[in-house]
């Protein structure tokens, strides 16, 4: 009896196949607008170095109707990516506290406290 | 006429096909009925040529794994009366070749599992005399979960990276070596290392996570892995800053 | 097999990634939303004054940095994924583009 094995390819389309690899597909996407919004604030940056008339021209770059929609998109993504970075947080790093596991939900709102604060923080900050 | 369901199996005799098909049957359907029960009736009264791999009938020994309905389950642990009024399709698990019918060849986790030295490393070596090793309540909680691993390979079918990547040494065989890094008996993160924090290792997982989504005993290899991430990064560092110190 | 040098890489992406779920969305509110609607203004001398300080500088530079590096990591695992290939190009492209992001950002800073 020969053996033949029959090895099955793997479909550069396999992350359509189920509900939970497209989800997994669209948390790794929201890197992508991480980075571009990344790349605004480098242009911010630059333009911040360069003086006054350079500052305002970005102000009002970003703050036309494609760049809020752009950056609305973007909002979107980063709020997505929070929210399931904070979910797989406590799979990472399980805490104990007198030889008891800590329930992953506290960890996971300790991490939505701290996105409250350092929100609160940076508003203040920009002069709300 | 009593009810019944259809399974829609994947067939494949090495003698005689070149390539893999479905084939078709009518079973009886009965409440408490498993997949496995309209397998075992399939051989047993209408085609005895099926071949598939199974045991316990109870979801402990990790036998049966198939792909059924395009998600990879326990065929004794998937019942009929969930998928009432369709069609099941029931498949070899994914990302192994297949062997015949709905038996795969597992060769290559065999070997993966062995590679991370799946067994206490003691610290130093002890004698009889010194007796037993103590551990208390919270040192066995530590990583008990990870013992609970029946290698049925659902994991390794619903991975992505396994199969983009056959040389990913996979989430059970990571979860094991966790398992034994975890143990407060053990000494031999560092030995498992060359294989667990290597390429093919733990850096190849990108925290899909459904290894743990379909793992049938809950004992979530995704966090083992990103466990062993940080752990591996922690002991790059320390490497790094202070070469050779704490081997 | 051999231990992988990828903490390098691992470990700002993590960061980067801590940073980009705490800070990102709230400083995409501000430029995206609340500037635009005119209920805040991030007038220059204010910001300016923030960036010229040494601690600011460290700040921004974070903010900027790190979420940067979390997303080219991030991107070159999911060219992988697409089957775009794990190869050099990509690996250029992703770490490229970043490192010259974190350079014009370091640069900038040093500048104000």
């Amino acid at each position: 009896m020969s053996r033949r094995p029959y090895i099955r390819k793997v479909e550069r389309s396999w992350w359509l196949r189920q509900p939970r690899y497209v989800l997994y597909m669209i948390r790794e996407l929201t890197s992508l607008f991480v980075g571009l919004y990344c790349a605004l604030l480098v242009v911010g940056l630059v333009r911040l170095s360069q003086g006054q008339a350079a500052w305002d021209g970005f102000v009002a770059a970003f703050s036309s109707p494609l760049g809020v929609a752009f950056q609305l998109a973007c909002l979107t993504f980063a709020i997505y990516h929070s929210v399931t970075w904070f979910a797989l947080t406590p799979k990472a790093m399980p805490l104990m506290m007198k030889d008891e596991p800590v329930p992953g939900i506290v960890i996971v709102a300790a991490h939505y406290a701290a996105w409250a604060a350092v929100s609160i923080v940076v508003l203040i900050a920009a002069g709300i | 006429m009593s009810e019944t369901i259809t399974l829609e199996v994947l067939r494949y005799h090495p003698e005689t096909d070149s390539e893999p098909h479905f084939q078709r049957y009518t079973v009886p359907y009965r409440d408490d009925w498993v997949v496995l029960d309209a397998l075992n009736h399939v051989k047993d009264h209408l085609d005895a040529t099926l071949s598939y791999r199974w045991s316990c009938h109870m979801a402990v020994c990790g036998s049966c794994g198939m792909t059924i309905n395009n998600e990879p389950k326990l065929s004794c642990h998937t019942f009929l009366r969930d998928y009432r009024g369709g069609v099941i399709r029931v498949e070899p698990l994914d990302h192994f070749p297949i062997e015949r019918d709905l038996v795969i060849v597992m060769d290559s986790f065999m070997d993966k599992l062995s590679s991370v030295k799946p067994w206490l490393i003691p610290r130093q070596d002890r004698p009889l005399s010194a007796g037993e090793y103590l551990q208390k309540p919270g040192e066995l909680q530590a990583f008990h979960q990870y013992t609970q691993c029946i290698n049925c390979l659902l994991c390794y079918a619903a991975c992505p990276q396994i199969g983009l990547n056959e040389d990913f040494v996979g989430p059970a065989a990571l979860a094991l070596a966790h398992r034994y890094n975890l143990d407060s008996r053990d000494g031999g993160k560092d030995a498992r290392a060359e294989v667990v924090a290597s390429n093919q290792g733990i850096w190849e997982c990108t925290f899909v996570g459904a290894c743990s989504e379909v793992c049938p005993k809950q004992v979530d290899p995704a966090a083992a892995i990103q466990q062993t991430k940080i752990s591996a990064s922690v002991d790059w560092l320390k490497d790094l800053l202070t070469p050779g110190a704490h081997r | 097999m051999a231990r992988s040098n990828k903490p390098l890489l691992w470990l700002p992406f993590a960061g980067g990634g801590l940073v980009a779920a705490l800070i990102t969305p709230v400083l995409i509110l501000i430029t995206g939303v609340l500037v635009p609607l005119g209920i805040l203004h991030l007038r220059y001398e204010a910001i300016a004054a923030f960036a010229h300080n040494p601690i600011g500088k460290v700040i921004l530079f974070g903010a900027v940095a790190l979420p940067a590096w979390h997303a080219a990591h991030r991107l070159r695992m999911t060219a992988h994924d697409l089957g775009l290939g794990g190869g050099f190009a990509i690996k250029t492209a992703c770490y490229g583009i970043a490192g010259l992001l974190i350079l014009v950002a370091a640069v900038a800073l040093l500048a104000i």
